[in-house]
C-alpha cells in the first residue's frame, strides 16, 4: 500500500526524497562513467570504422594493417583503447578492446581463446579486487558489451561465427550486428536477419536481450523498443568521411550511384545501434554484466575452489577464497601445524598397530 | 623420298614468291572456323570463393541465362567440387560449357586443406586427357575436354588486401590453369578505397610469386585493349539478375534506397570490362594457353615421373610404347623381389621369435625347479624345527608329571625320615632350582606366540 507520507487530512506534507533521482543524478556527473566496449570480427569488416562513426572520435590514427602473407599464421592480439570523453559536463572514460587477427589466419581452430582468456581475466582481476580488505579504488575493466560483425557475404553463420558466439555467450553481452550492410538491398538484408535469428535460435545462442519494458512506459518508447527487437541483428555502415548531400554535411560513404548516408534510417541501422548502446542501454549492459555474467563467474570460481578444498583435504587456495587476509595467517599457520602433528601421530599409530599385528602373526 | 633429299631441302633458304593471280588459300581461316562452328567449343569455368560472395549470380549475368543452382550452405566439412554442364547457342555457334563450383570454400574453421580439391580436380581432368591421348586407339576430336580453361577467383571486398586463404590457393592454383581474380560484391567499395585496394591486392600477388593471367598483348588486333584491361586487373563486379527500370531503359542492377547500381555501366563497375575480356575477346586464347602451357607442363613432369625422357644416348627417339613396355616389365621384376625379400625377412623374424620363446620357456622352468627345490628345502627344515619343539614339550611334560606326582606324594613322607627330608631338601632345593628352570622354560614356552 502506497503510503503519502504526512497525510493530514487533506493536506501532503512534502518530505523531500523526491529529489533522489537529482542526487544520483548529481552524484553521477561528480564520478563520470566508464564503458568496455569489445569489437570482434574478422578483419575487413569495418570495426574500426564503426567505432569511430559511433563515438564521433579518430581513435585508429596510424594504424599498420599486415599483409595477407603475414597473416597466413596469426594469432590473436588484444590491443585495448583508452579514451576520455566528454558530454554537457557527463564524463565517460572509454575503452575499446580490439581482437586484431581473429579469423584471418588459414587455420582458425580456437582463435577466440585468447579473448575468452582476456574476459576472464578481468573477471578474475575484479574478484581479487572485490575479496581484498582496500576496495576504494576498484578498476572496472570488465567487458561490457561485445560486437560481433558478421560478414554480409554469405548465407548466415558460418562455423567461426557460431563457435565464438557460444565461447562467449555465456561471459559477455554479445550483440551481433551485420557489418557493411551498404552491400545488400532492403529485401536481402531482411533475408539475412531473419537466417542469422534463426541460426542463433537453432545453434542456442544467448545474445544481449533487450529488456522488456515496464507497462507504464510512454507508447513511443514501447513502440521504439519493439522495433529494435525486431530488428535484431542490425545491419550497420560505418563511415569516416564526411559527404555533402541535400544541402548537408552528414557523415557517408560516397559511391557513383548515390551517397549512403549512416545516420539515415532506411539505408541501414546504425542510428538504432548508437541509441541503444549509448543513449538507452549503456547502463543495462552494465548491470547485465555485474549481475549475471560476473555472478555466473564468481559462482563458478568459488564452487570450483570448494571442490578442490574437499577433495584434497588441506588449506592449499591459490587465490583468498574469503576476506580471511592478514591477520588470520597467524591462526592459519597453527592450524597448519596442529594438522600436520595430528598426521604424524596418526601415522605412528598406525605403524605401531602394524607392528602389534606383525608380532602376532610370528 | 630418300632421306638425303630431304637434308638438302631444310638446309636452302625459305624463299618468298609472289603469286601471279588469286590462288584462293585465303579461304583457310573461313574453312577452319566454319569446321570449328560445326564442332562446336567447349569452355570450362572454375569458380573459387566463399560461399554467398555471388558466384552463380555472375555466371548467371555473365552468360545471361538462369543455371539451376541452390543455395549452398556454411556448413560443409571440407570443400568438394560441383561441375555442370550445360549446352549454349549464340547465333549458329554452339557452346558446351562447364562451370565448376567449389561449395563450402573458406567456411571451415580449419583452412589447411582447403586447397586440395581443387587441385585434384585440375590434376584429374589433365590426367584424363592425358591417358585419352597415350591411348591406342583414340578419338580426340569426340573427346569432351573437361580440362579447366579459366579459374575466376573471388576476392572479397573487405578493402584491406588480400585474405591469407586467397594467396595461399592461389599460389597452389597458378601453375596449373590461368586465374583471373576478380573482386566480388563490388558495390560495397566506393571509388577511392577500389584503387587502393586493386594496387594492394595487385602487389601483393606480385611480391609472393602468383603468376595471373595476364591478356596477350602480342596480336595486333587485340593488343591495344588487352594492355589497357591487364592494368584494371582485378575486375570489380557486380551480378544481378534482377531488372530496374532506369529513365526509359530496363537494365540488370541492384535497387539500394540510396541509388541503383547498374551492371552494364562502366562507371559503376567492371562487368563490361570482364565479359569482354572473357568471353568476346580472349576466349580461344584462354583455351590455347591451357593446352600449351598448363596441359605440357603437367603432361611433362607426369612423364618425367614415368620415368620417360625425350631421346636416349643415340638421338633416337623413343617410342613411348616400347618404353612402356620396358619400364612395365622392371617394375613388375622389381615387384617380385621386393616380394621376396619380404617374404625372407617375415621367415626370418619368425625363425627368431621361436628361437627367444623357446628359450625363455626353458629358463622358466628351471626357474620353477629351483623354487621347488628351496621350497622342500624350507619344508624339511621347518619339520625338523617342528619335531624339536614337539620333543621338548614333551619332556617338559613329562617333567612335570613326574613334579607333580612328587609334590602328592611329599607330605606322607614327611615325618619319617628326616635324611630323607635332607635328601629331600636337596632334592627339593634341586627341584626347586628345577623347578625355577622349569617355570623358565614354561614361560618361555608362554612367550613364544604373543
Amino acid at each position: 500500500m502506497l503510503l503519502a507520507p504526512g497525510a493530514v487530512g487533506n493536506e501532503k506534507q512534502y518530505v523531500g526524497f523526491a529529489t533522489l533521482p537529482n542526487q544520483v543524478h548529481r552524484k553521477s556527473v561528480k564520478k563520470g562513467f566508464d564503458f568496455t566496449l569489445m569489437v570482434a570480427g574478422e578483419s575487413g569488416m569495418g570495426k574500426s570504422t564503426l567505432v569511430n562513426s559511433l563515438f564521433l572520435t579518430d581513435l585508429y590514427k596510424d594504424r599498420k594493417l599486415l599483409n595477407s602473407e603475414e597473416r597466413i599464421n596469426q594469432t590473436v592480439e588484444i590491443i585495448k583503447h583508452t579514451v576520455d570523453i566528454e558530454e554537457k559536463g557527463v564524463k565517460l572514460k572509454l575503452t575499446i578492446v580490439d581482437t586484431p587477427g581473429f579469423g584471418d589466419a588459414v587455420n582458425n581452430n580456437e582463435c577466440w581463446k585468447p579473448i575468452t582468456d582476456y574476459i576472464d581475466q578481468q573477471f578474475e582481476q575484479y574478484f581479487r579486487d572485490e575479496s581484498g580488505l582496500n576496495r576504494k579504488n576498484i578498476q572496472d575493466n570488465r567487458v561490457h558489451c561485445c560486437l560481433y560483425f558478421i560478414p554480409p557475404f554469405g548465407h548466415g553463420l558460418r562455423p567461426v561465427d557460431v563457435e565464438f558466439m557460444k565461447a562467449l555467450h555465456e561471459k559477455v553481452n554479445v550483440v551481433p550486428l551485420i557489418a557493411k550492410a551498404d552491400c545488400l538491398t532492403p529485401n536481402e538484408i531482411k533475408k539475412l536477419k531473419d537466417r542469422v535469428r534463426e541460426e542463433i535460435e537453432r545453434f542456442g545462442i544467448k545474445v544481449y536481450q533487450f529488456p522488456e519494458c515496464d507497462s507504464d512506459e510512454d507508447e513511443e518508447f514501447k513502440q521504439l523498443d519493439k522495433e529494435l527487437k525486431e530488428c535484431c541483428p542490425l545491419a550497420v555502415i560505418g563511415s569516416n568521411t564526411v559527404v555533402e548531400t541535400r544541402g548537408q554535411r552528414v557523415r557517408g560513404r560516397l559511391y557513383p550511384w548515390g551517397i549512403v548516408e549512416v545516420e539515415n534510417q532506411s539505408h541501414c541501422d546504425f542510428v538504432k545501434l548508437r541509441n541503444m548502446l549509448i543513449r538507452s542501454h549503456m547502463h543495462d549492459l552494465k548491470d547485465v554484466t555485474c549481475d549475471v555474467h560476473y555472478e555466473n563467474y564468481r559462482a563458478q570460481c568459488i564452487q570450483d575452489m570448494t571442490s578442490k578444498l574437499t577433495q584434497d583435504n588441506r588449506m592449499e587456495s591459490p587465490i583468498p577464497i574469503l576476506p580471511l587476509s592478514t591477520p588470520d595467517v597467524e591462526t592459519d599457520r597453527l592450524i597448519k601445524m596442529k594438522d600436520e602433528e595430528l598426521a604424524r601421530m596418526q601415522e605412528m599409530l598406525n605403524k605401531m598397530q602394524q607392528q602389534i599385528h606383525d608380532g602376532k602373526d610370528q | 623420298m630418300a632421306a638425303t633429299d630431304v637434308d638438302i631441302f631444310s638446309n636452302e633458304e625459305k624463299r618468298n614468291l609472289s603469286l601471279g593471280g588469286h590462288v584462293g588459300f585465303d579461304s583457310l581461316p573461313d574453312q577452319l572456323v566454319s569446321k570449328s562452328v560445326t564442332q562446336g567449343f567447349c569452355f570450362n569455368i572454375l569458380c573459387v570463393g566463399e560461399t554467398g560472395i555471388g558466384k552463380s549470380t555472375l555466371m548467371n549475368t555473365l552468360f545471361n541465362t538462369m543455371f539451376e543452382n541452390e543455395e549452398a550452405s556454411h556448413y560443409q566439412n571440407g570443400v568438394c567440387m560441383r561441375p555442370r554442364t550445360y549446352d549454349l547457342q549464340e547465333s549458329n555457334v554452339h557452346l558446351k560449357l562447364t562451370i565448376v563450383d567449389t561449395v563450402g570454400f573458406g567456411d571451415q574453421i580449419n583452412k589447411e586443406e582447403s586447397y586440395k580439391p581443387i587441385v585434384d580436380y585440375i590434376d584429374t581432368q589433365f590426367e584424363n586427357y592425358l591417358q585419352e591421348e597415350l591411348k591406342i586407339k583414340r578419338s580426340l576430336f569426340n573427346y569432351h575436354d573437361g580440362r579447366v580453361h579459366i579459374c575466376l577467383y573471388f576476392i572479397a571486398p573487405t578493402g584491406h588486401s588480400l585474405k591469407s586463404l586467397d594467396l595461399v590457393t592461389m599460389k597452389k592454383l597458378d601453375s596449373k590453369v590461368n586465374i583471373i581474380p576478380i573482386i566480388a560484391k563490388a558495390d560495397t567499395i566506393s571509388k577511392s578505397e577500389l584503387h587502393k585496394f586493386k594496387i594492394k591486392i595487385m602487389s601483393e600477388l606480385v611480391s609472393n610469386g602468383v603468376q595471373i593471367y595476364q591478356f596477350p598483348t602480342d596480336d595486333d588486333a587485340v593488343t591495344e585493349i588487352n594492355s589497357s584491361m591487364n592494368a584494371h586487373l582485378p575486375f570489380a563486379v557486380v551480378g544481378s539478375v534482377e531488372e530496374v527500370k532506369v529513365g526509359n531503359k530496363t537494365v540488370r542492377a541492384r535497387q539500394y534506397p540510396w541509388g541503383v547500381v547498374q551492371v552494364e555501366n562502366e562507371s559503376h563497375c567492371d562487368f563490361v570490362k570482364l565479359r569482354e575480356m572473357l568471353i568476346r575477346v580472349n576466349m580461344e586464347d584462354l583455351r590455347e594457353q591451357t593446352h600449351a602451357r598448363h596441359y605440357e607442363l603437367y603432361r611433362r613432369c607426369k612423364l618425367e615421373e614415368m620415368g620417360f625422357t625425350d631421346t636416349d644416348p643415340d638421338c633416337q627417339p623413343f617410342s613411348l610404347q616400347e618404353t612402356y613396355e620396358a619400364k612395365r616389365k622392371e617394375f613388375m621384376g622389381d615387384l617380385q623381389k621386393k616380394e621376396e625379400q619380404m617374404r625372407q625377412m617375415f621367415v626370418n623374424k619368425v625363425k627368431e621369435t621361436e628361437a627367444e620363446l623357446k628359450e625363455k620357456e626353458r629358463e622358466l622352468h628351471n626357474k620353477f625347479e629351483q623354487l621347488k627345490h628351496m621350497h622342500q628345502e624350507e619344508k624339511r627344515k621347518v619339520e625338523e624345527k617342528r619335531w624339536d619343539l614337539e620333543e621338548e614339550m614333551n619332556a617338559f611334560n613329562r617333567r612335570k608329571v613326574a613334579a607333580e606326582t612328587l609334590s602328592l606324594v611329599q607330605p606322607l613322607k614327611k615325618d619319617k625320615d628326616k635324611k630323607k627330608v635332607n635328601v629331600w631338601a636337596q632334592a627339593k632345593h634341586g627341584f626347586v632350582f628345577h623347578h625355577h628352570s622349569d617355570i623358565n622354560v614354561f614361560f618361555y614356552f608362554l612367550y613364544i606366540p604373543s
